[in-house]
């Protein structure tokens, strides 16, 4: 029951296969003792046989011309060496004859052989026994032959003797695996306490805390894995971190100027002199149309913002950003009056981001010059060293330093600055630079100020 | 001489068939017994068993040694007369029998507590315990004449070989197996033998059977000595002229063979008995019967070393040598007929 509910424990598994690993190993270990001690037991009480086999031939002696075996107590206490085996002997005269020996009809063809003595496999009264066949030669005056002594005994102590010494060889390694089992236990144990430390880390974990689960000292196969949560986590907090943002700047940037329109609105209403009342109409337009270019500012943030996260990156031409900007001709809305020129080498400069992210913060820069900045502004591409640069230029001061510090930030709208700050704008390009690892760099000089969005380049390029 | 003469005229009848027999119990159940003992001495201990085990008649058959081994042959090699119980005192033959395999096994805790010289494969069991003693007429052997060993009889032998001429009895070896068991087992245990034949030859000792015979005969002042009998016959008698000495040099000391025929009709009961046998309260009637000698040595005043059990083992089977026993009976039969012409 409980095991169809509850998945294995990968503690429980690696032991379980330890176990039986140490179980195979000690399976074909005891298969080689007890081969090992089969062939101890036999090669000693083959010993015995013989020994016994040659007493009894050692006391056949000849007496009016037949052989007399007076049999030895020595033979049989050899026997006796093996105190359970049931014993065969039978002594044989030149063509088989009987001379002495148990009654049994076992072992009717004693192989003949010269003077080793040999052994033979067979039944003894339907139990296993081993025989051993020793010749003795007679060449006596009144007699000449050969006589066969043949020694049997059944197998029990052969076979009490491999048992034993398979047993006494197997206790210390049983004990020995026992021990190399809970050592393997303890380490496996100690190999899955990085894990523990995780999913104990998961199980109490607040389902609305993003922050990132701790690596310190963890293994490098789980750190892997951590390291990927992590991430996925971080994105997650990106994401969610980016929605509060936009949904909270949102509700912030439009609340002021659509209270603004609205009273406007009321009082244009109210207003009864018509010249008064068309400046009051040209006033809510400026409004209602400052109001669109913030929301499609807050929108292309939005967007940018979901997109730095969402979008997969691909490689591009930075070149192309900044000439997709100068053909599409927006800043001859925005500001007619003001010339705007393109410098570009010839090399393209590879990036690899989100073109769509980058064409946002490049139209921004280039609205925020044409908005503050002096004629002529320059739009352009370099690629120094490992980094890419799109910048924009404008011939005016700049903005103060005090404003540049806080360039880029969500709120950078001084109380003044109103809607039409280049706070929204800025910090869609600070965004941008931080989501793909690149910078916001803002500089003046005789010619007056220069912001550049710096990114890496996708590869190494010609130095400058 | 005229003693052997008379055991070969009876000798055929009884290996045809049993020398007596007696039931003990009613039940249902028949179960043989056949055995070596007398019935007057192990009676009382199989009719306490047939006490205890209501459902089962015990027909307790009384074999003479040789003709219970031919019977258990015959009925080991396909015979349809199958004994329960062999119970037998030539232990060499008992030997023989599970050495061919005509015996079953079995194991409890009590045949497992016996010592390695009285239990064989698990399928033969010493039971009792008892020495092989010399028996004396108290009348005509006195004081320091007594043979407290061998060697004494030997020099009673040499010195007064008038006295005892025709006085000095023993087991026929021909005849009983327990005494050819008795006379195998002193061939081997010392240089004495090959002199107490000579000696029994020279004072004409005589041969001949059964222990309750022996001893009658020496109560009586027939014989003055008697060699080599079983000392539970002697202490069961009782009689006051008869003294019983365990000789000092060595003691052999038998154990009667249990063994349960592979072919056995009711081995149940027959292992029943032998718990029974070797449980306490039978061991302390056979004690009572003689058929167990007291282990402690100052009741018997014999020493440790000169204990010589017969063990249950495969060294039994030279005793069943045809060569050997040819040997012996050729040595045995120069002592006993020294004066055939």
């Amino acid at each position: 029951m409980s095991r169809n509910n509850r998945p294995h424990s990968l503690v429980t598994r690696l032991t379980a296969a330890v176990f039986f690993i140490l179980m195979a190993g000690g399976l074909l270990v005891a298969g080689a003792t007890f081969y090992n001690g089969q062939q101890a037991a036999r090669t000693a009480f083959d010993r015995v046989l013989v020994g016994a086999a040659s007493d009894i031939a050692e006391s056949i002696r000849i007496q009016d011309g037949w052989p007399i075996v007076d049999l030895p107590v020595s033979a049989f206490e050899l026997l006796a060496q093996a105190p359970d085996d049931r014993i065969y002997y039978s002594v044989r005269g030149p063509g088989g004859t009987a001379i002495t020996g148990l009654g049994g009809d076992v072992l009717l063809d004693a192989p003949r052989t010269n003077t080793q003595p040999v052994f033979i496999n067979d039944a003894l009264q339907g139990e296993e026994a081993r025989f051993v066949v020793l010749p003795r030669i007679f060449a006596e005056r009144d007699f000449s032959g050969e006589i066969t002594v043949i020694v049997g005994q059944t197998l029990r102590a052969r076979r009490d003797m491999a048992l034993n010494l398979m047993i006494d060889a197997l206790w210390p390694m049983a004990l020995a695996g026992a021990a190399l089992l809970v050592f393997a236990w303890f380490a496996i144990r100690s190999a899955m306490r990085p894990l523990e430390a995780v999913s104990d880390d998961l199980t109490h974990r607040d389902p609305y805390d993003l922050t990132p689960m701790s690596t310190e000292g963890m293994p490098r196969e789980p750190k892997v894995m951590l390291d990927a949560m992590n991430r996925f986590i971080g994105r997650l907090d990106n994401q969610f971190e980016a929605m509060r943002n936009v949904i909270s700047d949102t509700a912030h940037q439009l609340r002021t100027p659509v209270a603004a329109i609205r009273v406007l609105a009321e009082t244009t209403l109210e207003e009864q002199d018509q010249t008064a009342r068309d400046r009051a109409m040209e006033r809510l337009l400026l409004r209602t149309r400052s109001l669109g270019t913030l929301l499609d500012q807050l929108l292309s943030r939005a967007l940018v913002i979901h997109r730095t996260e969402a979008a997969p990156r691909v490689e591009f031409d930075l070149r192309e950003v900044a000439l997709d900007i100068i053909e599409r001709r927006d800043h001859d809305l925005l500001a007619p009056d003001k010339e705007v020129s393109l410098i570009i080498g010839e090399d393209p400069v590879p990036v690899s981001t989100d073109e769509f992210s980058v064409g946002e913060a490049a139209k921004n820069l280039l609205s925020n010059a044409l908005k503050y900045g002096k004629a002529p502004v320059l739009i352009g591409v370099d690629h120094i060293g490992n980094e890419a640069l799109i910048w924009v230029q404008d011939a005016g001061a700049g903005p103060d330093d005090a404003i540049i510090d806080r360039l880029g930030q969500r709120f950078a709208r001084s109380v003044n600055s109103r809607e039409e700050s280049i706070g929204l704008g800025l910090s869609i390009v600070t965004s941008v630079a931080s989501a793909f690892d690149g910078r916001v760099e803002m500089r003046k000089n005789e010619q007056g100020f220069r912001i550049s969005l710096v990114l890496p380049a996708r590869t190494k390029g010609p130095s400058v | 001489m005229r003693y052997i003469l008379a055991f070969l005229l009876i000798f055929p009848f009884m290996l045809q068939a049993q020398e007596a027999t007696q039931t003990f119990g009613s039940g249902p159940q028949i179960f043989r017994l056949r055995s070596t003992t007398d019935i007057d001495i192990l009676g009382p201990v199989i009719a306490r068993f047939a006490e205890l085990n209501p459902g089962i008649t015990v027909n307790f058959e009384q074999w003479g040694s040789n003709a219970l081994f031919e019977n258990s042959r015959t009925a080991c090699e396909g015979g349809d007369d199958p004994a329960d119980v062999v119970f037998s005192s030539a232990v060499q033959q008992m030997v023989w029998l599970v050495n061919a395999s005509c015996a079953r096994p079995y194991t409890s805790a009590l045949t497992a507590s016996l010592p390695d010289t009285r239990r064989w494969r698990n399928e033969l069991w010493g039971i009792t315990q008892e020495p092989a003693v010399i028996v004396y007429n108290r009348d005509q052997i006195k004081g320091a004449d007594v043979p407290r060993t061998r060697f004494a009889l030997l020099d009673l032998m040499r010195t007064r070989p008038s006295d005892l001429r025709g006085r000095i009895a023993t087991y026929d070896i021909t005849e009983s197996g327990l005494g050819f068991l008795f006379a195998h087992s002193d061939s081997l245990e010392a240089s004495t033998f090959g002199a107490m034949l000579e000696g029994f030859s020279r004072v004409g000792a005589v041969a001949t059977c059964c222990s309750a015979e022996i001893i009658d005969g020496v109560a009586s002042g027939r014989f003055q000595i008697a060699y080599n009998v079983l000392g539970s016959y002697a202490a069961s008698n009782e009689r006051p002229n008869v003294g019983i000495i365990t000789p000092e040099d060595y003691t052999l000391i038998l154990s009667r063979g249990f063994m349960i025929p592979n072919n056995a009709r009711q081995p149940q009961i027959a292992e029943r008995l032998l718990d029974f046998l070797l449980d306490e309260e039978a061991q302390q009637m056979l004690a009572d019967v003689g058929l167990r000698m007291a282990h402690a040595s100052e009741e018997t005043g014999m020493p440790v070393s000169a204990r010589r059990p017969i063990a249950l083992s495969p060294t039994l089977l030279i005793a069943m040598d045809q060569g050997q026993r040819r040997q012996l009976f050729a040595l045995w039969s120069n002592a006993f007929e020294p004066d055939v012409p």
